[in-house]
């Protein structure tokens, strides 16, 4: 509904009071002649015909005129297809490579999940003026750079795509291990990043956006199991299997082969695939790493990146011993993209503890804790590092 | 439409040592670019190198101090700007592409409009 008026306003801020003042007409209106047989297209309509009214008030009519680009705003009620490109529009707009990544991120949970400005500086742990100043200057670049309200042409598609995916990614993952703060999934973060994509997936079902589909319900599927009853942290190894949610699953595997069939996968799809290896093993003695090994190995190809290495480095020790993994870890000792990055001294820590270098391991545990600021994971590691005494 | 400033920022050191052979192919990419975007060009130049550039400012007392160089020293200097008419954003980063910029890059701003 936002995303239909905003195509009449090109106007962030005045399509949402508009969409407001419909809600409050509805209020009145809906409880003197009842409620309408199409819900959606009702308010959609009477939130348009309000900015339209708005508009022609303005001055500045004649100058927004020529924004109103694609098709003539028609008075009649929206036909619900055209609500879905609207939203496809609106994604594009919010994950403009023009605006900072924060901006983007920002605006796709204020502008297409609705949260307000306070939820969503407290998902990303910044104050709510912060977050308003950021919102605010991110609409204003939108407004005074022009950036367009449309979907991109194909030959920009692709590149426009991969933002948004890395947006939706970067929510999935902020809200799968939240960075701080005392719970480690935040499980409305997680089905916003589930329902954006499967929004996507639903008006552009390319490989990556299936890929990217898949990796999210596949992991999302472990969310219940990844905490014990108690809080603290639960790892893959002792993860309740048959906890995890099935549906999900099912509907990720087949996504997944989806994914991988259309010529070179790419990230999200072998990410998918290694997550699908483990929704595959019915316990973890049964996980198949050196499939996994294998599938990093693909994506370290595609994605030349730290993190990428890093993981492989630890499926290249599950799959041929601690040691195997130590040497791998070694090599990305001098890395500057992972100096403050948590988990490599923590997977240092582990292979070490299983080769039975406590002291080389209770050091690297203290490492990885001075940079680990999740109350969750911070109570992993001291778990461990008092075992190791 | 909208106006835009395209600013073009290059290494001048980088552009010396390529020679009369980059030069000329960025020469070449100036005239393809002013004669495929006639009709939006509103206005453009080269400067000179940042080696004749001025800068003027205002010390706290007041008075004017006048010094040799840019006003903010870069590694990639700017070497020349376009003003050029867009319908939004997007055309205008398309147009901004095809500009030569070897070694740096190019900066859109939105002209800032008056209402009367």
């Amino acid at each position: 509904m936002l995303a239909a008026t905003v195509r009449v306003t090109r106007d962030l801020d005045l399509a949402e009071e508009c969409v407001q003042d419909a809600f409050a007409r509805a209020l009145t209106t809906w409880s003197t002649e009842g409620v309408p047989a199409n819900v959606g297209a009702w308010l959609t309509t009477v939130a348009r015909n309000r900015a339209l009214d708005l508009l022609r008030r303005e001055s500045t009519l004649r100058r927004k005129l020529p924004l109103l680009v694609e098709d003539d705003v028609a008075p009649e009620p929206a036909d619900p297809p055209e609500i879905p490109d609207d939203r496809l529009r609106l994604v594009f707009t919010c994950c403009h490579p023009a605006l900072a990544v924060e901006s983007q991120v920002a605006l796709t949970l204020r502008l297409l999940c609705g949260l307000s400005t306070a939820e969503v500086a407290r998902a990303f742990l910044v104050s709510e003026p912060t977050m308003a100043a950021r919102i605010t200057r991110a609409k204003k670049k939108i407004a005074e750079a022009r950036i367009p309200y449309r979907v991109p042409a194909r030959d920009e598609l692709p590149a426009r795509l991969d933002a948004v995916l890395a947006v939706l990614h970067l929510l999935f993952t902020t809200g799968h291990t939240a960075p701080a703060g005392a719970a480690l999934v935040r499980r409305d973060l997680v089905s916003r990043a589930v329902d954006l994509t499967r929004m996507l997936h639903g008006l552009l079902p390319t490989p990556e956006v299936t890929g990217l589909l898949a990796l999210v319900l596949l992991t999302g599927a472990r969310s219940d199991t990844r905490t014990a009853p108690d809080g603290r942290l639960l790892l893959l190894e002792e993860q309740d299997r048959s906890r995890w949610d099935r549906t999900a699953i099912d509907e990720g595997l087949v996504l997944v082969r989806a994914s991988l069939q259309a010529g070179r996968p790419g990230r999200y799809a072998l990410q998918a695939a290694i997550a699908a290896v483990h929704a595959d093993a019915s316990t973890w003695a049964e996980t198949d790493w050196r499939e996994i090994a294998a599938l990093y190995a693909l994506l370290g190809e595609r994605w030349p990146s730290p993190v990428v290495a890093l993981n492989a480095a630890v499926a290249t020790g599950m799959a041929a011993g601690p040691a195997e993994g130590l040497a791998a870890l070694e090599r990305l000792a001098a890395e500057p993209a992972l100096a403050s990055y948590p988990y490599l001294p923590a997977a240092r820590a582990d292979f070490l503890r299983r080769l039975g270098r406590t002291d080389e391991a209770r050091t690297a545990y203290e490492e990885a804790l001075l940079l680990t600021e999740n109350q969750v994971e911070r109570g992993f590691l001291e778990g461990r590092l008092a075992a190791l005494a | 439409m909208s106006q835009y400033l395209v600013l073009i920022y290059g290494d001048e050191k980088a552009f010396a040592e390529g020679g009369q052979g980059l030069a000329d192919e960025v020469m070449k990419g100036h005239m393809e670019f002013g004669t495929t975007y006639e009709k939006n060009i509103a206005g453009g130049n080269a400067l000179q190198s940042v080696d004749t550039a001025t800068s003027i400012r205002k010390d706290a007392k007041g008075s004017f101090s006048v010094t040799d160089g840019p006003f903010v020293e870069t590694k990639e200097a700017l070497g020349g700007y376009y003003l050029v008419e867009a319908a939004d954003l997007d055309e205008a980063i398309a147009m901004a592409k095809t500009i030569p910029a070897p070694g740096g890059g190019l900066e859109i701003r939105p002209i800032m409009v008056f209402d009367r």
